[in-house]
């Protein structure tokens, strides 16, 4: 049942709506027109730039892996909070949120401290085995997985306490292994929470910029992805390239989200 | 994100009712899933954060004390707490009001609205510097023009923080039985009486998840101000730019001093706000 309008009711839509316009819709919309001033010009010169392309092949390599990571160990860990008994189980579950409050910045000292060649903890012994974690794309995974890691479990914690234990018991009393259970049962109930965790994971993977500037040494066509790219052109005048591939790296993750409040139930919960 | 855990998980507030004794004891192959994920995840997060703390410590109070009565760090701790508490405390006003219109009212382009929310956290941050700028910098086309000031620092953090108390309110406010509203209107409650004894107990939790999510990452953020604030020293310059800048002079125990106050202030401004939810959600 609504609320008959009043007054009030136009006055908060109003109040909401010019506050998101001036805050997020005009300033997006600008930059989108900025990128097309000179039709396609800019992408064109950003897209021919290899220090462009290859940062932003770079970018969609270290975005999938960390969103990979993420994702399964997003699942295991959240069926393990929600489904078993174990000690130390509040603490891991205040813990997991840690990321979401911690400043890329520090982020990417962290990974220094620890895996950095020259004076990381266990940099140089890695690097020693062969394996350069620090200014290499290891590094580049790990900041990113580190500053996306709660997304995917924020979504799903919910979602398996919200369906509670039942049908998960029938399959298994019916004979059901844990794995086919797991597929048939606990995935399908929450798919639509893993995919809008999976997007949110992709945009803030795309996105990542203080931590991976700092582990990555920020090296042109080695070391450099998209964002810091976007850096560097804006700092250099090159305003066109610097556009153009912010109005890439926007396109994929405004796309994504858009196409999952799309495709998600509208009664599904979670509110979106 | 248990129940027995203080949490900012979304859907902790509303899902108090899940079981409290929930699950099973590990089985062999769960206990070693969980071996598995604890290991990644202290290797990932726990113990990198863990060095940072101890590098601070190792400096030993002397580096503590210096770095933090050093006027260009501490002018840019100052700057960041402000503006992030003016912040949060925007958010909590608007983002509330926000979840409300979401939820409450309907009108042709409230899901545009919906993914206009997500927009701040989907944009990567250096982007989302680049958008500002583009409608309050120098070319703005309505003649405002605050980069390089302080208010550019105001801008960029209410930006990236305008979907987390928007996001944690409109589950609860979904889920809000609509009935004893009505109930406390037909016994004679006005709309404000209402509201301050049935509404906002029960949106509390949320709203405080919210606003210290929406403070965490206020006092972190560094990826929308590095176009926009221009990291004028004692003016424009933030705890984060200030913790890069050490790290790019090889004073690594200055730049984890920063930090651990940083994850000090996070701390402290989580359990205070718990503290201010339950005092509201109990005198309701």
């Amino acid at each position: 049942m609504r609320q008959p309008r009043t007054a009030g009711t136009y006055l908060r839509r109003l109040i909401v709506v010019g506050y998101l316009f001036l805050l997020v819709i005009w300033p997006v919309a600008l930059v989108v027109h900025k990128t097309f001033e000179g039709g396609l010009d800019n992408l064109q010169t950003a897209l021919s730039d290899p220090v462009v392309t290859d940062a932003l092949q770079l970018t969609v390599v270290v975005a999938l892996w960390a969103v990979a990571i993420n994702t399964v160990f997003g699942v295991g860990i959240s069926l393990l909070l929600v489904r078993y008994e174990f000690r130390g189980r509040g603490v891991l579950s205040a813990l997991i949120d840690l990321p979401l409050s911690v400043s890329p910045v520090v982020v990417g000292l962290a990974l220094l401290l620890a895996y950095g060649g020259n004076n990381g903890t266990f940099g140089p012994a890695l690097e020693d085995a062969g394996l350069q974690i620090a200014f290499a794309t290891p590094g580049i995974v790990m900041a990113t997985a580190f500053v996306s890691l709660p997304l995917v479990i924020r979504e799903i914690v919910p979602v398996l306490h919200e369906i509670g234990t039942e049908q998960e018991q029938a399959a298994t009393s019916l004979g059901a292994g844990p794995w086919q259970t797991f597929w048939r049962i606990t995935l399908p109930s929450i798919k639509w929470a893993l995919v809008y965790g999976v997007v949110l994971s992709l945009a803030r993977a795309l996105g990542e910029f203080g931590a991976v500037k700092i582990v990555s040494g920020n090296v042109a066509q080695q070391t450099q992805t998209a964002t810091l790219v976007v850096e560097q052109k804006y700092q250099d005048f090159e305003q066109g390239s610097a556009y153009a591939t912010s109005f890439l790296l926007a396109l994929i993750a405004v796309a994504a989200l858009v196409v999952v409040t799309i495709l998600r139930p509208k009664d599904d919960l979670d509110g979106d | 994100m248990t129940v027995d855990a203080p949490s900012l998980a979304p859907g902790a507030a509303r899902r108090r009712r899940a079981r409290s004794s929930g699950g099973t004891s590990l089985t062999r192959s769960s206990g070693l899933g969980l071996g598995v994920a604890l290991t990644w995840f202290s290797l990932l997060v726990l113990i990198p954060l863990s060095l940072v703390v101890i590098q601070s410590i190792d400096g030993g109070w002397e580096t503590f004390r210096q770095t933090l009565t050093n006027p260009q760090t501490a002018a840019a701790l100052r700057l960041t707490v402000t503006q992030a508490l003016i912040v949060t405390a925007i958010n909590v006003v608007m983002g509330t009001l926000i979840a409300w219109v979401l939820v409450r009212d309907d009108f042709p382009g409230k899901r545009v609205l919906e993914v206009v929310i997500d927009i701040p956290f989907a944009l990567p941050t250096i982007v989302a510097g680049l958008v500002l700028l583009s409608l309050y910098g120098p070319d703005s086309p309505l003649g405002v023009n605050v980069a390089n000031t302080e208010r550019s620092v105001f801008l960029a953090l209410l930006f990236v923080t305008l979907p987390f108390v928007v996001r944690t309110v409109q589950p609860v406010l979904m889920e809000l039985d609509r009935d004893v509203e009505e109930a406390a209107a037909s016994l004679g409650a006005g709309r404000f009486t209402t509201l301050r004894r049935i509404i906002l107990p029960s949106l509390a939790p949320a709203i405080t998840a919210g606003a210290a999510l929406s403070f965490a990452r206020g006092i972190s953020e560094y990826g929308s101000l590095v176009l926009l604030s221009g990291n004028l020293p004692l003016k424009t310059e933030v705890a984060s730019v200030r913790i890069l800048t050490y790290i790019e002079n090889g004073n690594d125990a200055a730049a984890a001093s920063v930090a651990t106050i940083l994850l000090l202030v996070a701390l402290a401004a989580i359990v205070l706000l718990q503290v201010i939810s339950s005092w509201v959600a109990r005198r309701g």
